[in-house]
């Protein structure tokens, strides 16, 4: 029978179908009802997620391949898209309240972040170059439209406008590389592209390679390519910096280890000098750099690029303990990325946000419980146990030292020690400086993201096997 | 219950007590005085229960005893707890020296109370889960999340130079354990395990323990503090608060000498002989470099302080004497430190709650007006110059014959310390309680009240109890002692064979 003509299995795409279909309805629903005050979008958006979340959940573990090979699922896909989705809503109920008294809350915010969370599974699941792309694609422009979303303010539509140019260029870096790729290996497939490039491959596919990894790196906002994240997180409104802190960098790091793992395994010793490179660079950056910033968006930015080079440790062991760390490390950093942002949505007097670290002044004796909840968002991003950040860290390192890594190892605890410096100067504004005036009180869907965040942090410690041994069964499904 | 033992009820007591305070509401005098009796009442709990343990402890084997394993991290990476005769004591010294801490923040802690005793009772519980842990993994884990509440005390009811002295004291400790963390890691893919009682019969290869050695030691000896790694410790201490002080010094400084006689000596014993000479190089240059330092300070919590490194070293140079008396001596300085020092920093607090000043120039003649004070004061100093008759005595005489043993000249140099010693504290004494009244300020200070003598006198009697009867603290070492040297003598004649075989 020919190829071309069978219908492919629909079953594994189901969740990706859900959401397309769903993000349709909702901009024919948006443009019929027109402008209109309330949540009813974000309701939809959200229990679009939600049932996509179950449909994931409902996915089988095993590894199958679908739509001529160029779709893929196991329970790292699963484990990933799960995350994902998680992330997505967060960024919708973290917006409801802002976009409102901020007077963008516009329908089309929901279904742009529905849309780019299509193209975020796209990526987890791609199982060739092309399916990588355009997922890719699909994910980076309804990310600069909503960077720009509150297209009034110059500071948004610059963060747009630099996401858009800066993302352009890393795109064209990954398809000049996945072009590459595709010349030396005569396949766009990744499981193809593995049997080919085995052991001693020419320079052209190195250089593919390259590209590749520079066009990745980009996405997840590593060193040297980390330029656009500061200026973008700083610009664009708060919620929406929360979300992509969160949800891109989890279908980032999930796109960064399917390719590595998945398309280059013969050519470990190659890319993982590249790999432990940016993780290096990452960490002393994230590390050096954010200790002279006031605006805390913007050292969040920081933070977020020296974290993503923490979880590269763990892709740059190349096995599977450490991709289990970078799952691991990943679906922690979600909690205390999407809690820290919950505190910073919470700093608002009237109309008027508060973005620097100052503002928090004295908030131990002005508003103990968030106060609480910031210290220990910034005790465990610094990697103090018993707080979930620590077995983050304990998960990658472990796995670099399991590698024989411990150069990487080294450096890597030594930034962190470094990075610790900043999130204490936090801690210290809050509890040891005088107290400001008070905040108006915090909107219940930010309340309720923070409280869940808090209390996975503050209580991982105590039961963290089920997602260390949920992160272990993910990360053999690649291997 | 539920599989869940003792040990477990006293992680979880402390915290207990925390979360009732936590439910306190407002700020009125009513609940901060409810804060404190909770706090009180918690911590004397805590002390009764560490009691029941120390009653159900077998001083006769150097087995792990009270032991409870759950599921943890993973398989092998168990929430494991356990005592054997080095940790008990030290589980009671914590227990016991937190009630005088809540005691001495009675009055001095005026703002924020409930937060306070809430950050101390947390503190309690890393304190006592470091000693009673049985797997590496949770050892670190409580090791690093004490620096959490202690951050927060130094830096929210200390001194002027509170934040400088909290952000030191945090990175200097965590750049040091991060360290100890890589090198657990390391052990657990070699054992595949990092569950204490395995590792401690499992031999490392003799490079390997070369840099795990080192990278323990990294943390141990910031933690201890061993010069030249010491320099967090001053400032830490004159800008903790009086009850920070006692818990830094009582307790917090001993998690170093218990990771040194826990890790170091048993698990790596070839290094530890190795490097033997350079632990002995850094404590006899702790003990006279620290003591000369402590002579010329002005702040009567900083030369204190510096005393405390001083002894500190006496700790390390006895544990790496490898010697019967080197080890019991090492650990029963840590005792008697512990309740020594605190009991001084209490004596500082005393006056400092009265006078806002550690300034030795700030007083003089307080014999005049303070003369129940003055004895207590007096009896601490020469419990600190090791006088024979209190406990420091038999710690220091123990240490001194350890290291006579085995390195004589280091006895001769550590010796000089004990005359330096005397010499700082008795110059202390006669400049702060001797001469003449003569400050305006000190005219109208009162002697100790009745909540402060109750915090003082356990404390003497316990350390002149030991200084006459040390047996029964001495015991509970001995049969770990024991089993430790046996080991280490085992495994370093085992290697010396195969050299010799070798050639």
């Amino acid at each position: 029978m020919n190829p071309a003509l069978t219908i492919p299995a629909f079953g594994p795409v189901l969740p990706e179908i859900i959401l397309a279909a769903g993000a349709l309805i909702m901009v024919l629903f948006g443009a019929i009802r027109g402008e209109r005050p309330g949540y009813a979008m974000n309701i939809i958006a959200l229990a679009l997620l939600a049932v996509t979340f179950v449909a994931v959940l409902m996915l089988p573990s095993e590894r199958i391949e679908t739509m001529g090979g160029s779709f893929v699922i196991d329970g790292f896909a699963k484990f990933m898209k799960a995350l994902t989705l998680i992330a997505s809503a967060g960024g919708v109920i973290l917006s409801l309240d802002y976009m409102r008294r901020e007077g963008i809350s516009r329908f089309e915010y929901p279904i742009l972040i529905v849309l780019s969370t299509i193209g975020m599974m796209m990526v987890i699941s791609a199982n060739d170059l092309i399916a990588l792309y355009i997922g890719l694609e699909l994910l980076s422009l309804s990310s600069y439209v909503i960077a720009a979303f509150d297209r009034d303010n110059v500071r948004s539509t610059e963060a747009g406008l630099k996401y858009f140019v800066l993302g352009s260029l890393s795109s064209g870096m990954l398809l000049y590389g996945s072009s590459l790729v595709y010349g030396f290996s005569g396949s766009i497939s990744f499981p193809v592209i593995a049997t080919i490039l085995q052991g001693d491959v020419g320079i052209g596919a190195i250089v593919g390679l390259v590209f590749v990894a520079a066009g990745i790196a980009f996405k997840i906002s590593a060193v040297p390519f980390h330029m656009w994240t500061p200026d973008v997180y700083e610009g664009s409104p708060t919620p929406v910096t929360a979300f992509f802190a969160a949800a891109p960098k989890m279908a980032g790091m999930a796109m960064a280890t399917r390719v590595f793992i998945d398309a280059f395994p013969g050519i470990l010793i190659q890319w993982q000098q590249i790999i432990v490179f940016i993780s290096i660079a990452s960490m002393a950056l994230g590390s050096f750099a954010a200790i002279g910033q006031r605006n805390i968006k913007r050292l969040m930015a920081y933070s977020s690029i020296g974290n993503v080079g923490y979880a590269l440790i763990g892709l740059a062991t190349g096995t599977a303990a450490g991709v289990q760390g970078v799952i691991v490390y990943m679906a922690i950093y979600l909690a205390m990325t999407l809690g820290t942002f919950a505190v910073i949505l919470g700093l608002r007097r009237g109309n008027v946000m508060y973005e620097t670290v100052d503002d928090l002044s004295g908030m131990a004796r002005t508003h103990p419980v968030l106060a609480f909840c910031l210290a220990m968002m910034m005790f465990s991003l610094a990697g103090i146990p018993p707080l979930a950040g620590f077995f983050a860290k304990f998960a990658v390192f472990n796995a670099a030292i399991e590698a024989d890594l411990v150069a990487l190892a080294i450096i890597g605890v030594v930034t962190s020690v470094i990075g610790a410096y900043y999130y204490l100067r936090i801690v210290k504004v809050m509890y040891f400086d005088d107290p400001a005036e008070r905040y108006d009180a915090m909107p219940a869907g930010v309340k309720f993201v923070l409280a869940l965040c808090s209390i996975f942090v503050v209580l991982f410690g105590i039961v963290p096997a089920p997602l260390v041994a949920a992160a272990r069964t993910a990360a053999i499904s690649l291997f | 219950m539920f599989g869940f033992g003792i040990l477990s009820g006293l992680l979880i007591l402390p915290l207990v007590g925390a979360a009732f305070i936590l439910t306190l509401r407002g700020d009125s005098e009513a609940a901060r005085s409810n804060a404190r009796w909770a706090a009180l009442a918690t911590t004397i709990a805590t002390f009764l229960l560490s009691l029941v343990a120390w009653a159900r402890f077998d001083t006769a084997t150097s087995a792990f005893q009270l032991v409870e394993s759950h599921v943890w991290l993973t398989e092998t990476i168990r929430f494991k707890l356990g005592v054997d005769g080095f940790s008990m004591p030290l589980i009671l010294l914590t227990t016991f020296l937190m009630p005088f801490c809540i005691l001495a923040s009675w009055e001095s802690i005026g703002h924020r109370v409930k937060e306070y005793f809430v950050a101390f009772l947390v503190l309690e519980t890393t304190m006592i889960g470091v000693f009673c842990a049985l797997d590496l993994v949770l050892f670190y884990l409580f090791f690093e999340a004490g620096l959490i509440p202690m951050f927060l005390i130094i830096g929210i009811w200390g001194g002027k130079r509170r934040i400088y002295a909290s952000f030191k004291f945090f990175l200097y400790t965590l750049l040091g354990s991060v360290l100890m963390l890589l090198a657990i890691m390391a052990m657990y893919w070699q054992a595949g395990t990092t569950d204490i009682p395995t590792l401690l019969a499992f031999n490392f290869a003799s490079n390997l323990q070369t840099w795990l050695w080192l990278a323990f030691f990294a943390s141990f000896a910031v933690k201890m503090p061993m010069w030249p790694v010491h320099t967090w410790l001053p400032d830490a201490h004159v800008e903790a608060p009086t009850a920070g002080s006692v818990i830094l010094a009582g307790v917090l400084l001993k998690m170093g000498g218990y990771g040194f006689i826990r890790v170091s000596l048993p698990m790596f014993p070839e290094a530890s002989e190795y490097f033997a000479p350079l632990v002995f190089a850094l404590s006899v240059i702790a003990i006279v470099y620290t003591s000369l330092v402590a002579l010329m300070q002005e702040d009567i919590k900083k030369l204190i302080a510096y005393s405390s490194v001083a002894h500190m070293g006496f700790v390390t140079m006895g544990l790496f004497s490898m010697n019967e008396q080197g080890i019991q001596g090492a650990m029963f300085t840590m005792i008697s430190h512990g309740l020594i020092s605190g009991a001084l920093f209490l004596c500082v607090g005393v006056i400092y709650d009265r006078m806002h000043t550690r300034e030795i120039k700030a007083y003089g003649g307080l014999v005049n007006r303070m003369p129940m004070y003055a004895v207590v004061f007096l009896i601490l100093t020469m419990a600190n110059v090791a006088l024979p008759g209190t406990s420091g005595f038999v710690g220091e005489f123990l240490t001194l014959m350890g290291a006579f043993r085995s390195n004589t000249w280091v006895a001769f140099f550590a010796t000089t310390g004990v005359i330096l010693s005397a010499a700082y504290a008795l110059w202390l004494y006669r400049r702060v309680v001797y001469g003449e009244l003569d400050k305006p300020a000190l005219q109208t200070i009162t002697d100790l009240n009745r909540r402060e003598i109750i915090t003082f006198a356990p404390l003497i009697l316990l350390i002149i109890y030991y200084g006459v009867q040390p047996g029964p603290i001495l015991d509970v070492f001995a049969a770990p002692t024991e089993t430790l040297l046996n080991n280490v003598q085992a495994a370093l004649a085992t290697v010396k064979t195969a050299a010799v075989a070798a050639h």
